[in-house]
Protein backbone atom coordinates (compact mmCIF):
# COMPACT_ATOMS: atom_id res chain seq x y z
CA UNK A 1 0.00 0.00 0.00
CA UNK A 2 2.53 2.34 1.24
CA UNK A 3 4.49 1.54 -2.10
CA UNK A 4 1.48 2.28 -4.19
CA UNK A 5 1.10 5.63 -2.39
CA UNK A 6 4.72 6.44 -2.80
CA UNK A 7 4.37 5.69 -6.93
CA UNK A 8 1.42 7.67 -7.03
CA UNK A 9 2.88 10.83 -5.58
CA UNK A 10 4.06 13.19 -8.62
CA UNK A 11 3.43 16.88 -6.96
CA UNK A 12 4.67 18.34 -3.81
CA UNK A 13 0.68 18.77 -2.54
CA UNK A 14 0.14 15.01 -3.24
CA UNK A 15 3.69 13.72 -1.26
CA UNK A 16 2.74 15.69 1.69
CA UNK A 17 -0.60 14.38 1.59
CA UNK A 18 0.62 10.50 1.49
CA UNK A 19 3.31 11.35 4.12
CA UNK A 20 0.66 12.85 6.55
CA UNK A 21 -1.27 9.78 5.96
CA UNK A 22 0.67 7.27 6.85
CA UNK A 23 1.36 6.42 10.43
CA UNK A 24 4.55 7.36 12.16
CA UNK A 25 7.51 5.15 11.78
CA UNK A 26 10.45 7.09 13.20
CA UNK A 27 8.81 8.99 16.32
CA UNK A 28 6.72 7.22 18.68
CA UNK A 29 3.62 8.36 19.81
CA UNK A 30 4.59 10.33 23.31
CA UNK A 31 7.15 12.26 20.94
CA UNK A 32 4.64 13.46 18.50
CA UNK A 33 2.13 13.89 21.23
CA UNK A 34 4.39 16.91 23.31
CA UNK A 35 5.78 18.22 20.35
CA UNK A 36 2.00 18.41 18.45
CA UNK A 37 1.48 20.39 22.80
CA UNK A 38 4.56 22.46 22.45
CA UNK A 39 4.13 23.49 18.93
CA UNK A 40 0.38 24.40 19.96
CA UNK A 41 1.47 26.45 22.92
CA UNK A 42 4.13 28.55 20.30
CA UNK A 43 1.50 29.08 17.31
CA UNK A 44 -1.45 29.93 19.89
CA UNK A 45 1.18 32.19 22.15
CA UNK A 46 2.47 33.55 19.07
CA UNK A 47 -0.75 34.57 17.44
CA UNK A 48 -2.43 36.16 20.56
CA UNK A 49 0.97 37.96 21.35
CA UNK A 50 1.31 39.22 18.00
CA UNK A 51 -2.68 40.26 18.66
CA UNK A 52 -1.83 42.14 21.45
CA UNK A 53 1.28 43.93 19.77
CA UNK A 54 -1.25 45.76 17.91
CA UNK A 55 -3.59 46.35 20.65
CA UNK A 56 -1.73 49.02 22.17
CA UNK A 57 -1.73 53.04 22.38
CA UNK A 58 1.70 53.32 20.75
CA UNK A 59 0.92 51.16 18.15
CA UNK A 60 -2.25 52.93 17.25
CA UNK A 61 -0.38 56.47 17.55
CA UNK A 62 2.12 54.76 14.96
CA UNK A 63 -0.13 56.40 12.17
CA UNK A 64 -0.17 60.15 12.04
CA UNK A 65 -3.30 60.27 11.12
CA UNK A 66 -4.76 58.92 14.54
CA UNK A 67 -1.65 60.54 16.77
CA UNK A 68 -2.23 64.16 15.19
CA UNK A 69 -5.92 63.95 15.12
CA UNK A 70 -7.83 62.11 17.58
CA UNK A 71 -5.02 61.27 20.02
CA UNK A 72 -4.44 64.80 20.67
CA UNK A 73 -8.23 65.84 21.55
CA UNK A 74 -8.21 62.43 23.45
CA UNK A 75 -5.62 64.02 26.03
CA UNK A 76 -7.86 66.91 27.13
CA UNK A 77 -10.47 64.56 28.38
CA UNK A 78 -11.23 62.69 31.42
CA UNK A 79 -10.31 59.66 29.69
CA UNK A 80 -6.72 60.50 29.51
CA UNK A 81 -6.32 62.29 32.86
CA UNK A 82 -8.51 62.63 35.87
CA UNK A 83 -8.77 62.72 39.94
CA UNK A 84 -7.82 58.74 40.68
CA UNK A 85 -5.31 57.94 37.72
CA UNK A 86 -7.33 55.75 36.08
CA UNK A 87 -7.06 55.79 32.08
CA UNK A 88 -8.88 54.31 29.07
CA UNK A 89 -6.18 53.89 26.67
CA UNK A 90 -7.43 53.68 22.80
CA UNK A 91 -8.18 49.79 23.02
CA UNK A 92 -9.63 49.80 25.83
CA UNK A 93 -12.69 51.77 24.17
CA UNK A 94 -12.32 50.69 20.70
CA UNK A 95 -11.30 47.22 20.65
CA UNK A 96 -13.50 44.49 22.32
CA UNK A 97 -12.03 42.11 24.85
CA UNK A 98 -13.99 39.12 24.35
CA UNK A 99 -11.51 36.89 22.08
CA UNK A 100 -14.24 36.04 19.05
CA UNK A 101 -15.15 40.09 18.91
CA UNK A 102 -11.94 40.97 19.13
CA UNK A 103 -10.33 38.96 16.33
CA UNK A 104 -13.29 39.89 14.32
CA UNK A 105 -12.32 44.20 14.98
CA UNK A 106 -9.15 43.23 13.84
CA UNK A 107 -10.16 41.49 10.94
CA UNK A 108 -12.35 44.68 10.22
CA UNK A 109 -9.04 46.64 10.75
CA UNK A 110 -7.77 45.80 7.85
CA UNK A 111 -9.82 47.94 6.07
CA UNK A 112 -7.79 50.68 7.91
CA UNK A 113 -4.98 49.71 6.61
CA UNK A 114 -5.98 49.77 2.70
CA UNK A 115 -7.46 53.78 3.64
CA UNK A 116 -3.73 54.34 5.01
CA UNK A 117 -2.05 53.05 1.78
CA UNK A 118 -4.54 55.53 0.01
CA UNK A 119 -4.59 58.18 1.86
CA UNK A 120 -7.51 59.15 2.51
CA UNK A 121 -7.14 61.04 5.91
CA UNK A 122 -3.71 62.13 5.28
CA UNK A 123 -4.36 65.85 6.15
CA UNK A 124 -6.04 67.50 8.71
CA UNK A 125 -8.19 69.18 5.95
CA UNK A 126 -9.07 65.35 4.63
CA UNK A 127 -9.75 64.59 8.08
CA UNK A 128 -12.08 66.88 8.60
CA UNK A 129 -13.87 66.25 5.82
CA UNK A 130 -14.67 62.75 6.91
CA UNK A 131 -15.05 63.46 10.56
CA UNK A 132 -18.42 62.89 10.60
CA UNK A 133 -18.53 59.92 8.89
CA UNK A 134 -16.13 58.46 10.74
CA UNK A 135 -17.87 59.02 14.04
CA UNK A 136 -20.69 57.83 12.66
CA UNK A 137 -19.38 54.42 11.74
CA UNK A 138 -18.00 54.27 15.94
CA UNK A 139 -21.80 55.56 16.88
CA UNK A 140 -23.29 52.52 14.88
CA UNK A 141 -21.03 50.02 16.24
CA UNK A 142 -21.75 51.38 19.97
CA UNK A 143 -24.81 51.58 19.36
CA UNK A 144 -25.24 48.17 17.98
CA UNK A 145 -23.05 46.46 20.78
CA UNK A 146 -25.02 48.31 23.33
CA UNK A 147 -21.94 50.26 24.23
CA UNK A 148 -20.32 46.51 25.06
CA UNK A 149 -16.58 48.15 25.76
CA UNK A 150 -18.07 51.43 27.75
CA UNK A 151 -19.59 48.50 30.20
CA UNK A 152 -16.39 46.64 30.80
CA UNK A 153 -15.80 49.97 33.26
CA UNK A 154 -19.02 51.64 33.37
CA UNK A 155 -21.40 49.08 34.03
CA UNK A 156 -25.24 50.04 35.70
CA UNK A 157 -25.33 47.34 37.70
CA UNK A 158 -21.85 48.70 39.37
CA UNK A 159 -23.18 52.55 39.52
CA UNK A 160 -24.17 54.30 42.68
CA UNK A 161 -27.01 56.13 41.42
CA UNK A 162 -26.91 58.12 45.04
CA UNK A 163 -23.26 59.47 44.70
CA UNK A 164 -24.16 61.00 41.15
CA UNK A 165 -25.52 64.34 40.64
CA UNK A 166 -28.59 65.58 40.54
CA UNK A 167 -28.30 65.83 36.18
CA UNK A 168 -26.69 62.42 36.65
CA UNK A 169 -29.09 60.43 37.99
CA UNK A 170 -32.06 62.09 36.38
CA UNK A 171 -30.71 61.15 32.86
CA UNK A 172 -29.76 57.98 33.99
CA UNK A 173 -32.65 56.73 35.46
CA UNK A 174 -34.41 57.88 32.35
CA UNK A 175 -32.01 56.37 30.05
CA UNK A 176 -32.35 52.68 32.25
CA UNK A 177 -36.34 52.86 31.82
CA UNK A 178 -36.18 53.65 28.10
CA UNK A 179 -33.24 50.84 27.38
CA UNK A 180 -30.85 53.23 26.14
CA UNK A 181 -26.92 52.45 25.41
CA UNK A 182 -24.08 54.75 26.53
CA UNK A 183 -23.15 56.41 23.07
CA UNK A 184 -27.06 57.60 22.56
CA UNK A 185 -26.02 60.52 25.08
CA UNK A 186 -22.09 60.37 25.91
CA UNK A 187 -21.09 61.26 22.06
CA UNK A 188 -17.82 63.43 21.71
CA UNK A 189 -16.72 62.17 25.26
CA UNK A 190 -13.06 61.28 24.33
CA UNK A 191 -12.49 63.13 20.94
CA UNK A 192 -13.73 66.62 19.29
CA UNK A 193 -17.97 66.00 17.86
CA UNK A 194 -17.68 66.78 14.17
CA UNK A 195 -19.74 69.80 12.72
CA UNK A 196 -22.97 68.88 14.13
CA UNK A 197 -24.88 70.67 11.19
CA UNK A 198 -26.72 67.70 9.65
CA UNK A 199 -26.75 66.01 12.97
CA UNK A 200 -28.34 68.33 14.93
CA UNK A 201 -28.91 72.01 13.49
CA UNK A 202 -29.97 73.57 16.66
CA UNK A 203 -26.31 73.43 18.41
CA UNK A 204 -24.91 75.10 15.76
CA UNK A 205 -24.40 78.41 14.15
CA UNK A 206 -26.07 80.11 11.29
CA UNK A 207 -28.09 76.27 10.62
CA UNK A 208 -31.56 76.28 9.95
CA UNK B 1 6.55 135.44 47.14
CA UNK B 2 9.64 135.16 45.23
CA UNK B 3 10.85 132.78 42.80
CA UNK B 4 12.81 130.42 44.96
CA UNK B 5 10.02 130.11 47.82
CA UNK B 6 7.48 129.08 45.18
CA UNK B 7 9.93 126.53 43.70
CA UNK B 8 10.14 124.84 46.98
CA UNK B 9 6.57 124.83 47.45
CA UNK B 10 6.12 123.07 44.39
CA UNK B 11 8.68 120.41 45.04
CA UNK B 12 7.46 120.27 48.65
CA UNK B 13 3.72 119.89 46.84
CA UNK B 14 5.44 117.16 44.29
CA UNK B 15 7.24 114.93 46.96
CA UNK B 16 3.87 114.96 48.62
CA UNK B 17 1.98 113.75 45.68
CA UNK B 18 4.70 111.29 45.27
CA UNK B 19 4.45 109.52 48.63
CA UNK B 20 1.26 109.08 49.11
CA UNK B 21 1.24 107.55 45.40
CA UNK B 22 3.73 105.57 46.76
CA UNK B 23 2.08 104.49 50.24
CA UNK B 24 -1.61 103.53 47.52
CA UNK B 25 0.78 101.80 45.38
CA UNK B 26 2.15 99.59 48.59
CA UNK B 27 -1.44 98.52 49.54
CA UNK B 28 -2.10 96.99 46.34
CA UNK B 29 -0.60 93.40 45.77
CA UNK B 30 -0.60 91.38 42.52
CA UNK B 31 -1.76 88.06 41.99
CA UNK B 32 1.89 86.68 42.54
CA UNK B 33 2.60 88.55 45.74
CA UNK B 34 5.55 90.35 46.68
CA UNK B 35 7.84 87.88 45.09
CA UNK B 36 10.27 89.36 42.49
CA UNK B 37 9.51 88.53 38.75
CA UNK B 38 12.15 85.53 38.89
CA UNK B 39 11.12 83.92 41.82
CA UNK B 40 8.90 80.97 41.71
CA UNK B 41 5.78 81.63 43.83
CA UNK B 42 2.83 79.09 45.12
CA UNK B 43 -0.04 79.02 42.92
CA UNK B 44 -3.23 79.31 45.07
CA UNK B 45 -4.81 76.30 45.20
CA UNK B 46 -8.08 75.25 42.44
CA UNK B 47 -11.65 76.11 43.36
CA UNK B 48 -13.37 73.30 42.51
CA UNK B 49 -16.35 74.33 40.53
CA UNK B 50 -19.82 73.64 42.02
CA UNK B 51 -20.46 70.46 39.85
CA UNK B 52 -24.07 70.35 39.83
CA UNK B 53 -27.08 71.56 41.31
CA UNK B 54 -30.64 73.35 41.38
CA UNK B 55 -31.16 76.02 39.29
CA UNK B 56 -29.55 79.03 40.93
CA UNK B 57 -31.96 82.10 41.44
CA UNK B 58 -30.79 85.46 39.97
CA UNK B 59 -30.03 88.61 41.91
CA UNK B 60 -31.15 91.27 39.84
CA UNK B 61 -33.47 92.02 37.12
CA UNK B 62 -31.90 91.36 33.67
CA UNK B 63 -29.02 88.92 35.42
CA UNK B 64 -27.85 86.15 33.07
CA UNK B 65 -28.70 82.87 34.79
CA UNK B 66 -25.75 81.34 36.62
CA UNK B 67 -25.06 77.60 35.36
CA UNK B 68 -25.46 75.60 38.49
CA UNK B 69 -22.95 72.82 37.00
CA UNK B 70 -19.40 72.05 35.99
CA UNK B 71 -18.89 72.74 32.18
CA UNK B 72 -15.47 71.58 32.19
CA UNK B 73 -14.84 70.14 28.99
CA UNK B 74 -17.55 71.60 27.15
CA UNK B 75 -16.57 73.29 23.63
CA UNK B 76 -18.00 75.85 21.70
CA UNK B 77 -17.05 76.50 18.02
CA UNK B 78 -17.99 76.76 14.77
CA UNK B 79 -18.84 73.28 14.10
CA UNK B 80 -20.83 72.89 17.39
CA UNK B 81 -21.80 74.29 21.08
CA UNK B 82 -21.97 71.76 23.30
CA UNK B 83 -24.48 73.69 25.53
CA UNK B 84 -26.69 73.99 22.91
CA UNK B 85 -27.03 70.09 22.64
CA UNK B 86 -28.83 69.88 25.79
CA UNK B 87 -30.37 73.84 26.24
CA UNK B 88 -31.50 74.67 22.34
CA UNK B 89 -35.26 74.43 21.88
CA UNK B 90 -35.03 71.14 19.94
CA UNK B 91 -33.01 69.48 22.50
CA UNK B 92 -34.19 70.58 25.96
CA UNK B 93 -37.08 68.66 27.01
CA UNK B 94 -35.13 65.19 25.91
CA UNK B 95 -32.16 66.35 28.36
CA UNK B 96 -34.59 68.24 30.94
CA UNK B 97 -32.55 71.35 30.58
CA UNK B 98 -33.64 75.00 30.80
CA UNK B 99 -34.34 76.49 27.79
CA UNK B 100 -32.45 79.33 25.69
CA UNK B 101 -34.33 82.63 25.64
CA UNK B 102 -36.59 83.83 22.86
CA UNK B 103 -33.95 86.86 22.85
CA UNK B 104 -31.20 84.71 22.11
CA UNK B 105 -32.97 84.58 18.29
CA UNK B 106 -32.63 88.12 17.87
CA UNK B 107 -29.81 89.59 15.73
CA UNK B 108 -29.06 93.15 16.49
CA UNK B 109 -31.86 94.97 14.56
CA UNK B 110 -34.01 93.33 16.54
CA UNK B 111 -34.67 90.97 13.03
CA UNK B 112 -35.86 87.14 15.10
CA UNK B 113 -34.04 84.42 13.19
CA UNK B 114 -34.70 80.64 12.71
CA UNK B 115 -31.91 79.92 14.81
CA UNK B 116 -29.43 81.15 17.92
CA UNK B 117 -28.16 84.32 16.33
CA UNK B 118 -24.32 84.61 16.25
CA UNK B 119 -23.92 87.31 19.10
CA UNK B 120 -25.94 84.62 21.37
CA UNK B 121 -24.14 82.20 20.30
CA UNK B 122 -20.72 82.08 22.92
CA UNK B 123 -22.86 81.21 26.47
CA UNK B 124 -20.06 81.98 28.73
CA UNK B 125 -19.36 85.65 27.36
CA UNK B 126 -22.55 85.79 29.52
CA UNK B 127 -23.15 82.77 31.55
CA UNK B 128 -20.59 81.48 34.23
CA UNK B 129 -20.48 78.36 36.77
CA UNK B 130 -19.95 79.27 40.00
CA UNK B 131 -17.21 77.58 42.56
CA UNK B 132 -17.13 78.58 46.66
CA UNK B 133 -14.70 81.11 46.49
CA UNK B 134 -14.65 84.39 48.51
CA UNK B 135 -15.18 87.92 46.73
CA UNK B 136 -11.72 89.43 46.15
CA UNK B 137 -12.91 92.52 47.63
CA UNK B 138 -15.49 93.46 50.36
CA UNK B 139 -18.54 94.79 49.03
CA UNK B 140 -22.42 95.65 50.30
CA UNK B 141 -24.01 94.24 47.38
CA UNK B 142 -27.44 92.69 48.25
CA UNK B 143 -29.71 90.57 46.09
CA UNK B 144 -33.31 92.22 44.74
CA UNK B 145 -35.61 90.62 46.89
CA UNK B 146 -38.20 91.03 44.68
CA UNK B 147 -36.11 88.77 42.18
CA UNK B 148 -34.13 86.83 44.53
CA UNK B 149 -36.88 86.32 47.04
CA UNK B 150 -33.87 86.88 49.60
Amino acid sequence: MADNDTKQCTGFISCLWNALKRPSVHYSLGVLLLAGFVAGILFWGGFNWAMEMTNNEQFCISCHEMRDNVYQEYQDTVHYSNRTGVRATCPDCHVPKEWVHKVVRKIQATNELYHKVMGTIDTREKFEANRLELARHVWKTMKKTDSRECRNCHDYDSMDFTEQGRRAVAQHSKGLEEGKTCIDCHKGIAHSLPDLREVDPSAVVGSK
Amino acid sequence: MNKSIRLALMLLAATGVASTQYSLAGDVVSLRGHAAPDEETKAPPQKPWRKDGEPLPRDYVQQPPLIPHKIKGYKINLKFNKCLTCHSWANYREAGATKISQTHFEDRDKNVLANVSARRYFCTQCHVPQANARPLVENTFKPIEAISGK
